[in-house]
């Protein structure tokens, strides 16, 4: 059986972004950058997707839309965090109706910061999330994924409080 | 001389999915190349099903997973009873009974997505239907038999008597192979306008199985398009194959200088042509018939 990393295929969602992260996401999947090369398909489709992208802060309204679109994806699943303000809420972070980043409502494994971030460095977090789905995907043979998803946030932390 | 034997039909139930897998492979990588991309590798659709296999199955319905068992038998059965020389009617009204647990699959999901890209594909299958059931009509009265083995081992390949039915069958193809401008209720393409229109609730294992019978079924409409061109000559084979393969080629760029159209252009283009092409045709031939 083929490794699960040959064929990441991505959701992508828009929680309160600027579309400037948007714009780079789509730019993978253009010529100059064909991130279908390495079976990357950006799907619709969240029962599909193996990696879910998030962009924009999250807020009160998108909060349930994330939670609905992360429980709907099949495991193993992976959530990357796009730009600076999926990752923390930016600049937005201390406005009356931003929650934060996406950590706040989903578990987030990989973090690509830059306001907007540019299409190598979201290339580049999504080969880091691709490594982690292999990882979860043995996890889940072995049936302790809870366990890695656990002990994985948890340096996550560290690393963040570092 | 007739290849159509229990060997072919073995043959295509064991290879068909490896062939039809290599196709999509193959339209993925021209189409990349006439984007101006590098595009996937060649074997791109094997590691996309063997991840959905290794996926979680999230079932909506469990008659989901009856049904889409029933599709993928009855799909290999349209094929395999196609590849053993049966009855070519008999063959399309099990292709019809296949489509028909295909769209059972996405209304038993019971969600908005599914039901409605149900409808849509029970309104393809009204468009053509017609197409399909006329060339039936149309190879026996070119032939005198509704067998495929006899078909192909006439003495005269079928499109120099039915090239009005050839070119309805291609235009029909382009609504069978899922392909822009015809689309509309599912398609490889992502971020359709229905999600993924009748996969939308499938997912893993499933899902995995509803790509192999689409391998099934390409692999089986390429074999139609190669009825066409066959008759008792031995190089009437290379020449099917090189036939089968510029349908393809025509398929894929059409589907990717097109966009999808909307389903009542759709229906009614599908029974114009149907008209102009299948039923004209099939007046000619009966003219013929009368005046011998």
């Amino acid at each position: 059986m083929a490794k699960m990393s040959k064929s990441p295929w991505v959701l992508h969602y828009d929680a309160a972004s600027c579309n400037g992260c948007d714009i780079e996401v789509l730019a993978c999947l253009t010529p100059v950058y064909d991130a279908e090369r390495f079976g990357v398909i950006n799907t619709g489709d969240p029962k599909h997707a193996d990696i879910f992208l998030i962009t924009g802060g999250i807020n009160e309204q998108c909060k349930d839309v994330v939670k609905q679109l992360y429980d709907q994806m099949p495991n193993p699943k992976v959530v990357v965090a796009v730009g600076i303000c999926a990752c923390s809420g930016g600049v937005f972070k201390e406005t009356y109706n931003i929650l934060g980043g996406a950590d706040q409502v989903v578990p987030v494994d990989v973090y690509v910061p830059g306001c907007a971030a540019r299409p190598e460095s979201i290339i580049d977090g999504i080969v880091k999330a691709i490594g982690i789905l292999d990882e979860k995907k043995a996890a889940l043979k072995e049936g302790r994924l809870d366990e890695y998803e656990a002990a994985h946030c948890k340096k996550k932390q560290q690393e963040v409080e570092a | 001389m007739t290849i159509f034997s229990w060997q072919f039909a073995l043959g295509y139930l064991i290879l068909a999915p490896f062939i039809g897998g290599f196709m999509t492979g193959l339209d993925r990588k021209i189409s990349a190349r006439m984007q101006g991309r590098v595009g996937p590798s060649l074997l791109q659709p094997f590691y996309d099903v063997s991840k959905l296999m290794q996926k979680e199955t999230k079932i909506v319905n469990h008659l989901q997973q009856f049904m889409v068992s029933s599709f993928v038998i009855f799909v290999a059965f349209t094929g395999a009873l196609f590849f053993f020389g049966g009855d070519l009617l008999l063959v399309f009204f099990s292709l019809t009974l296949a489509g028909i647990f295909y769209v059972l699959t996405a209304s038993c999901a019971n969600a908005p997505y599914s039901s409605l890209a149900a409808q849509r594909e029970l309104l393809q299958m009204m468009a053509y239907e017609p197409m399909v059931l006329l060339a039936a009509i149309g190879f026996y009265l070119a032939t005198g038999s509704f067998a495929v083995k006899d078909i192909a081992a006439a003495d005269m390949s079928g499109i120099v008597m039915l090239p009005g039915f050839f070119l309805g069958f291609l235009f029909i193809l382009a609504i069978k192979l899922r392909k822009s401008p015809f689309d509309l209720s599912t398609g490889q393409h992502a971020h359709q306008e229905l999600v993924q229109g009748l996969n939308s609730d499938l997912s893993g294992f499933v899902m995995g199985l509803v790509e192999i019978a689409h391998w099934y079924e390409n692999v089986f409409l390429f074999g139609v398009v190669g009825l066409f061109i066959l008759n008792s000559h031995v190089w009437s084979i290379p020449v099917a194959l090189v036939v089968c393969f510029l349908v393809y080629f025509l398929a894929i760029l059409v589907d990717n200088v097109s966009a999808r159209v909307k389903w009542k252009l759709l229906f009614t283009s599908a029974w114009i042509v149907t008209a102009c092409t299948g039923v004209v045709n099939l007046l000619v031939v009966s003219l013929l018939h009368l005046a011998k």
